[in-house]
């Protein structure tokens, strides 16, 4: 009978998990990014060139102050070479120093600057602070296999503009799908093409958008591949730890259930 | 102490008659660890060893998580930022410590109503249950406050909303707010002040963990048949009973294992499920979101809290009796409370002279029932403040109400309980199918 209650609990968590996020409008478009799923990984390659995409393109209105530059180097991330960082992050980024009182080239120890010039929100946990999903039924369960859809809807406002426009007290406002409103503030960023990879992948809109979308999924959550791996060795050994338990726990209250 | 006759501990060494003289702590752990549990419980006991680890747990995750911690409006959400970025193992801490949170709750609602199902609040264990009530007070503050800590968009405003409750009482309400907040609105000095309560709650409630076991080991445990064990002499008592050592520790630790399996997929595969996306937002008090959420395990007693608009009619008398003095906010604010004071008095609203649902042919369906009002009102409380909603939650706060106030009291002198066994050791034996003839050797 409390199996019933246990169940219901559980159908209540999904229930109230997904009402939290509810209540967003727009289409967010189901991409399917590598990172999806209990085992998915962020694709090195991908992360590097939404590096790209922020650097030459988002960085001119957008901060994302609470990533530290030096981790463009950790593994499950970009994971650029010790050089590599340090000359990215001289070549594109000027930094205040209090002490110089003067601007100086970035270096590894510092963070991604703050951006708040035009008033566009910084980017750090933006991947996190959006949901893109609620299913199956509002449960909010297709978490596990999807994400939180953060980088979808991302991928989704980058992709969702439709050429409309509209000024409404002396801002322009350009229509976008995927936007709560129907009407963004954000001036269409990407065209497609707007950056040429080193790699040769292609520079259409919606492989720039994944792209990028991807790169701020880990900025976002740049710990996400140990955190897996942690959840996936806990979850063995505990289902291991609980099998030998079984065992113990059915063999000794065997003589107190089947006494003869 | 009274209780259930048992063996007691026996300093057998020099050593241990030295200490058990002058403290006789290894006497209490032994007795308390050893104490003669009804064999026959199910798996809805399994939820007080649950608890206590999640208390530990929350405990130790939280020690860790304050050595990299700032409670500053200034700091506080980087600091949070740089335990998921820069500390070993920091996003783990702090994802175990966010979703430790909802175990703790998925735990305690459990237990709750299973005491409420098996009568485990009736006679003589009605301390044991308050005692219960006040740790699950202490719970709600101290996860509210810690909500607060991470100076995220819901945090502020939750903390905004939930502090607002207070300025609804009459006269005094505006001061108490600001006495509470340390200032006309939530500001540095209230995140201070919950960072430092939301420290110090979790040790009172160890403290009353303490007293909440102490209590129950002395009327000794409940069970699913209600029936006590006997206490005529050892011997009867083993008849009825096993040692909490080593038959309910591996039972219970076999369970933490299953249930810790589905908590660590949930930290380690989705561990934002429970939270809400808003509080990757820095709080910014000239932005209120779209909607205001409390965390998921507040919703059914939020749902209460905002039940009673002032198009209720109990509340137009309540507004016309009192002057105006008692408004709908008010009202909203004393159901919320009353709600979980009902809870708290169901030992002596309950006029049911028969312990546990399983023999109560007409509580089973009020219990069920309301157990689906408690879902139902989880769900009603993430809804926004609009019709159908409002009238479905005002619907589930008269039954929560209707339940203890009425149902409970009517029940005992109504219904026809169905025959209970006569001991626990009958109960046991029938469940297992087992001739209760005798060897001869025995």
């Amino acid at each position: 009978m409390f199996r019933k209650l246990a169940l219901s609990s559980a159908v209540v968590l999904g229930l109230a998990g997904s009402a939290f996020a509810a209540g967003e409008g727009g289409h967010v478009e189901d991409f399917d990014f590598s990172f999806e799923g209990p085992f998915g990984a962020f694709d090195q390659a991908q992360l590097q060139r939404g590096l790209q995409v922020f650097t030459e393109v988002c960085s001119a209105c957008h901060g994302l102050r609470y990533v530290p530059l030096r981790s463009l180097g950790d593994e499950g991330g970009p994971h650029f070479s010790e050089d590599e960082v340090r000359a990215y992050a001289a070549q594109n980024f000027e930094i205040f120093d209090a002490e110089l009182d003067d601007y100086r080239p970035a270096t590894p120890t510092d963070h991604f600057p703050v951006n708040d010039g035009v008033g566009a929100p910084d980017l750090s946990l933006m991947a996190k602070a959006r949901a893109g999903f609620h299913g199956p039924y509002g449960t909010g369960l297709n978490q596990l296999f999807k994400g939180m859809g953060g980088a979808e809807y991302i991928a989704s406002i980058l992709t969702g503009y439709t050429g409309e426009e509209k000024v409404e007290a002396g801002t322009t406002f350009y229509e976008n799908t995927a936007f709560s409103t129907g009407w963004i503030a954000m001036a269409p960023p990407l065209m497609g093409e707007d950056v040429e990879y080193a790699d040769g992948h292609s520079n259409a809109l919606d492989h720039e958008a994944q792209d990028v979308a991807a790169f701020l999924m880990w900025a976002a959550e740049p710990k996400m591949m140990a955190r897996k791996q942690a959840g996936f060795t806990g979850v063995i050994f505990l289902v291991i730890l609980a099998s030998l338990l079984y065992l113990t726990n059915k063999r000794l209250w065997r003589p107190i259930k089947h006494k003869l | 102490m009274s209780g259930i006759p048992h063996d007691h501990y026996e300093p057998k060494t020099s050593g241990e008659r030295w200490l058990h003289k002058r403290l006789p702590i290894v006497g209490l752990l032994v007795d308390t660890i050893m104490i003669p549990t009804p064999k026959n419980l199910n798996w809805m006991w399994i939820w007080g060893i649950i608890l206590t680890f999640c208390l530990a747990l929350q405990i130790i995750t939280g020690i860790v998580l304050v050595m990299h911690y700032t409670p500053h409006v200034d700091m506080a959400f980087a600091s949070v930022e740089h335990i998921m970025r820069d500390v070993n193992g920091g996003y783990m801490l702090r994802y175990l410590h966010a979703n430790g949170a909802s175990l703790f709750f998925v735990a305690v609602y459990l237990h709750i109503f299973r005491g409420l199902y098996y009568g485990s609040y009736k006679s003589p264990r009605e301390v044991t249950w308050i005692v219960g009530m006040l740790i699950y007070l202490c719970m709600m503050g101290t996860a509210f406050m810690g909500y607060v800590l991470p100076w995220g968009q819901m945090s502020f405003w939750g903390a905004t909303v939930i502090t607002g409750l207070f300025g609804a009482i009459p006269f005094v309400g505006e001061a108490l707010q600001t006495w509470l907040l340390g200032g006309p609105a939530v500001d540095n000095a209230t995140l201070n002040r919950f960072f430092s309560l939301h420290y110090l709650l979790p040790f009172v409630i160890a403290a009353l963990v303490a007293v909440h076991i102490w209590a129950f080991h002395t009327t000794g445990n409940n069970n699913p048949t209600g029936v006590e064990v006997r206490r005529g002499s050892k011997a009867e008592a083993e008849k009825d009973t096993v040692p909490f050592w080593p038959y309910y520790v591996i039972k219970d630790v076999f369970a933490l294992a299953v249930i810790l399996a589905v908590f660590w997929a949930i930290v380690g595969f989705m561990p934002n499920y429970l939270g809400h996306p808003d509080n990757y937002l820095e709080a910014n008090p000239l932005s209120t979101p779209a909607h205001i959420v409390p965390e998921w395990y507040f919703l059914p007693f939020y749902a209460i809290l905002r039940a009673f608009t002032s198009e209720v009619w109990v509340v137009q008398i309540a507004s016309f009796v009192t002057g105006g003095i008692v408004d709908a906010k008010f009202f909203g604010v004393l159901a919320m409370f009353g709600a979980i004071i009902a809870m708290a008095l169901a030992p002596w609203l309950d006029t049911s002279s028969v312990r546990s649902g399983k023999y109560r042919p007409q509580f089973k369906w009020w219990f069920w029932l309301l157990v689906i009002d408690f879902i139902a009102l989880m769900w009603l409380g993430a809804m926004p403040a609009e019709e159908p909603y409002a009238s479905f939650s005002l619907i589930g706060a008269a039954y929560w109400f209707g339940y203890f106030f009425v149902i409970l009291p009517l029940l005992g002198v109504f219904e026809k309980p169905l025959p209970q066994p006569a001991t626990i050791e009958e109960d046991f034996e029938s469940h297992y199918g087992k001739s209760s003839t005798k060897t001869p050797a025995e």
